[in-house]
C-alpha cells in the first residue's frame, strides 16, 4: 500500500470517528474513492476500529454495494424486479449484453422505486427509465 | 411570465425532467422545482397555473407555452385520479418545493410538533393510540403500542430509527416521501423522540435512493434548530434487501452484518447498541404529524374495521396509469388495477398482480373483491405488506414468477437461519425439475441398504409438488424472519391459482 493510500484512508476513517456505528459510512467512502475495499483497507480499518480483519471482512463481503476488487468496466446495474420483469425487463437483457460486448458491466440490482416506468437503470447515481431494446444499447454506447 | 413548476423527484428525473426544466428556462421561463403529484405515467408533468401538461419532453416546449399541446390534461388538482384520492401524508405531494422551510410552514408544518410539546409525553402517545395507525411497513403493528414500551423503558439513551430500507418492487412511497416532503418525515421523527424521551435519530435510507438521501440531508441541515434537542442523522444502506427487516436494520447501523435478531428480546427494549429503539417505516412517521395537528379521532375516522387512516397505495408494473394513490383502507383491489390504474399498459388483459412485494401473494383477477384491509387479506393467505401492487398481464409466466421468488429469497437471505437460507436454494431447484419435468432420481444414501424405508424410484411430478409444499410449510414457520417466511406466499399463490404455468400434469395433481 503506497503513502496516498494510507493517508486518504486514515483521513476518511477519522472523518467518521465521531459517528456510533462507523464502519458502513467508512466502507461507503472507501469503495467510492478506491473502486473496492480491498485486504489493504480491511486491516487498516480493521485496526482503527478495533475490530478483526475477519469482522470487516464479513461485513464487506455481505453487502452487495461493498466489492473485493475494481471493477475493470464501467457497471450499468439493471433492474430485474417484478414490476420491471411485468414491463418486459427480462426481454432486454440479452440485446443489452450483445450491445455491451464486454465492455460495459451489467449487474442486476432489485429495484430503484421507479416501478411505473420501467425497465430501469443505474449508472453511476443517474437513473435511467422507461427503457427499450435501443435506448438502453444507446446508454451502453455512452458509457464505453 | 407564468412560472413553470416540474418535479424533481427522482423518476421525474429519470423521465428527462432536468431536461424538460432547462428548455424551459432556455425559453425565458421561471422553473420551480417541486414535489410529484404522483400521477407517474404523466411525467415529467408541467404544471402551469395549475394546468397539466405530460409527459413532456423538450420539444413540447412552444405548444405547452402557447396552450395547443396535445399533451395537456387540464387542472392538475381536479383530474380524476387526483380527486378521488384522500391525501393526508401526501397532502402536500406536486405543491411545494421540498427542501422549502418556508412551503413547509406555510402549508401547516410543524404545526404536529408544536402542539405534540403543547399537550405532553403521554398525551401524544395516546393521540397516536387513538388513531388506530399501524406499522406501515407490512407488519402492522399497532404504532402507539410500540411507542408505549418505549416511552416506559428506562434507559440513558433511547432511539428512533427510520425504516426507509424500501426494497419491495412495486414501492416508492417512502421514496416519494423523503424525496418530495422530508421536513413532514423529520417533524414525524422529532414528535417521536418527543413523546419517548430519544434524543437521537437515524434514517436508514437504501443506497439505491441516492436523490432521496441528498434531500434528506438538506432537510435535516436546514431544520436542525427547529427539532433541537432531537439530532438526526442519515445512513446509507448498502444494497441488502434484508435489511429493510428491523433488527437486520438495527445490526447494519451498528456496522455488523445485516443479519436477522432472534426476537426476544424486542427492539424497543433492547435495539439500537442495546438501548430502546422505536423502528418505524418512513410511511408510519409521516402520517404522525397529520395524527397530531388533526387530532388522532381524525385520522381513525378514515378507514375500515381494524384498519384506520389512509394508505398510499402504488400501482406499479404493467399498468396504464400508475402511481401513488393514497386512499382510505376499504377500496376494493379491482378498483384500484382496472378503475383507477385503467388495467395493463399494454392493453392486455390482466393475468394477475403481487400485492405487498417480492413477499407477497399473486392474486387472481377473480379475488379483486377483496377490501384494502390487513385483515381480509391475510384471510386469503395474503398481504398488504408496504402497499404495492404490480399488475403482470396475460403474457406473464407465473411459475417463472414462483421460481423467481425463490431465487431471490436466496440471493437476499442473510444466512442467519436455515429454512431461508438452503430452502430458497432447494426450492429453486425444485421449481427448475418441476418445469423441466425431470423428476429427481434417488441419490446414493437414499439406495443404502439401511435406507430400507425410503421409496427407490423416481419421484413423480406430484411428489415434486409435494414436496415443495412441504419446503413452503417449513419455511412459512421455521424462519426467522419474514424474508424466509413469507417467500412461500409468491410461490403456492402462483402455483394455486395457475397449476396450467407448471405444466398440465401439475394441475391434475394440484385438484
Amino acid at each position: 500500500m503506497n503513502d496516498v493510500k494510507a493517508k486518504r484512508l486514515d483521513e476518511i476513517i477519522a472523518s467518521h470517528s465521531r459517528r456510533e456505528g462507523p464502519l458502513l459510512p467508512i466502507l461507503h467512502d472507501v469503495q467510492a474513492e478506491f473502486g473496492c475495499v480491498d485486504d489493504d483497507a480491511k486491516r487498516t480499518i480493521a485496526k482503527a476500529l478495533n475490530l478483526s480483519r475477519a469482522e470487516v471482512h464479513g461485513v464487506v463481503s455481505f453487502y452487495h454495494d461493498f466489492k473485493a476488487e475494481k471493477a475493470h468496466q464501467p457497471v450499468l446495474k439493471l433492474c430485474r424486479a417484478e414490476a420491471c420483469k411485468a414491463r418486459g425487463v427480462e426481454a432486454l437483457v440479452a440485446g443489452a449484453e450483445a450491445a455491451a460486448k464486454g465492455r460495459v458491466e451489467i449487474e442486476t440490482i432489485y429495484c430503484l422505486g421507479l416501478c411505473t416506468v420501467g425497465p430501469n437503470a443505474m449508472v453511476g447515481k443517474q437513473v435511467h427509465a422507461r427503457l427499450d431494446g435501443p435506448k438502453l444499447a444507446a446508454l451502453i454506447e455512452e458509457m464505453v | 411570465m407564468a412560472t413553470i413548476r416540474i418535479s424533481d423527484d427522482a423518476l421525474a428525473i429519470a423521465c428527462g425532467a432536468d431536461d424538460v426544466a432547462a428548455a424551459f428556462e432556455k425559453a425565458g421561463h421561471t422553473v420551480e422545482r417541486v414535489s410529484s403529484w404522483g400521477m407517474q405515467w404523466l411525467e415529467p408533468l408541467v404544471e402551469i397555473d395549475g394546468k397539466g401538461f405530460g409527459p413532456a419532453s423538450p420539444e413540447d416546449v412552444a405548444a405547452i407555452i402557447d396552450g395547443s399541446s396535445p399533451l395537456a390534461i387540464g387542472t392538475i388538482a381536479e383530474h380524476p385520479w387526483i380527486a378521488s384520492q384522500q391525501r393526508l401524508t401526501f397532502a402536500r405531494a406536486g405543491k411545494t418545493r421540498p427542501t422549502s422551510l418556508e412551503d413547509y410552514e406555510a402549508t401547516g408544518g410543524w404545526k404536529g410538533l408544536k402542539r405534540a410539546k403543547e399537550i405532553g409525553a403521554d398525551a401524544t402517545i395516546q393521540e397516536v393510540m387513538d388513531s388506530g395507525l399501524r406499522g406501515r411497513g407490512g407488519a402492522g403493528f399497532p404504532t402507539g403500542i410500540k411507542w408505549k414500551t418505549v416511552a416506559g423503558a428506562k434507559a440513558d439513551q433511547k432511539y428512533i430509527v427510520c425504516n426507509a430500507d424500501e426494497g419491495d418492487s412495486a414501492t416508492f412511497a417512502d421514496r416519494m416521501v423523503m424525496e418530495g416532503d422530508p421536513f413532514m418525515l423529520i417533524e414525524g421523527m422529532a414528535i417521536a423522540g418527543f413523546a419517548t424521551g430519544a434524543t437521537r435519530g437515524y434514517i436508514y435510507c437504501r443506497s439505491e435512493y441516492p436523490h432521496a438521501i441528498a434531500k434528506l440531508e438538506a432537510a435535516i441541515r436546514l431544520s436542525a434548530h427547529i427539532v433541537a434537542p432531537f439530532v438526526l442523522e442519515v445512513r446509507e444502506g448498502a444494497g441488502a434487501y434484508v435489511c429493510g427487516e428491523e433488527t437486520s436494520l438495527l445490526n447494519s447501523l451498528e456496522g455488523k452484518r445485516g443479519e436477522v435478531r432472534a426476537k426476544p428480546p424486542i427492539p424497543a427494549l433492547v435495539g439500537l447498541f442495546g438501548r430502546p429503539t422505536i423502528v418505524n417505516n418512513v410511511l408510519s412517521l409521516a402520517a404522525v404529524p397529520y395524527i397530531l395537528s388533526e387530532g388522532g379521532k381524525a385520522y381513525a375516522d378514515y378507514g375500515m374495521g381494524r384498519s384506520r387512516g389512509t394508505m398510499p397505495v402504488q400501482i406499479a408494473g404493467n399498468v396504464k396509469q400508475g402511481g401513488l394513490y393514497e386512499t382510505a383502507f376499504g377500496i376494493t383491489l379491482g378498483e384500484l388495477v382496472n378503475e383507477i390504474g385503467g388495467g395493463t399498459a399494454s392493453g392486455r388483459p390482466v393475468k394477475g398482480v403481487q400485492v405487498g412485494g417480492p413477499l407477497g401473494a399473486y392474486l387472481h383477477p377473480e379475488q379483486f373483491d377483496i377490501p384494502f384491509d390487513y385483515e381480509a387479506f391475510s384471510a386469503v393467505d395474503a398481504l398488504i405488506g408496504h402497499g404495492g401492487i404490480t399488475v403482470f398481464d396475460d403474457t406473464a409466466d407465473m411459475a417463472g414468477m414462483a421460481r423467481f421468488a425463490m431465487e431471490f429469497c436466496a440471493v437476499e437471505s442473510c444466512g442467519k437461519c436455515t429454512p431461508c437460507r438452503i430452502g430458497s436454494t432447494r426450492g429453486k431447484e425444485l421449481i427448475d425439475r418441476i418445469l423441466d419435468r425431470v423428476p429427481r432420481n434417488r441419490d446414493d444414501v437414499e439406495t443404502l441398504p439401511q435406507m430400507h424405508n425410503a421409496p427407490t424410484g423416481q419421484r413423480s411430478l406430484e411428489d415434486e409438488i409435494t414436496l415443495l409444499e412441504d419446503l413452503c410449510e417449513t419455511m412459512k414457520f421455521g424462519s426467522l424472519c419474514a424474508l424466509g417466511g413469507f417467500t412461500p406466499y409468491p410461490v403456492m399463490s402462483a402455483l394455486k391459482h395457475w397449476p396450467e404455468d407448471f405444466g398440465a400434469r401439475v394441475t391434475e395433481a394440484a385438484e
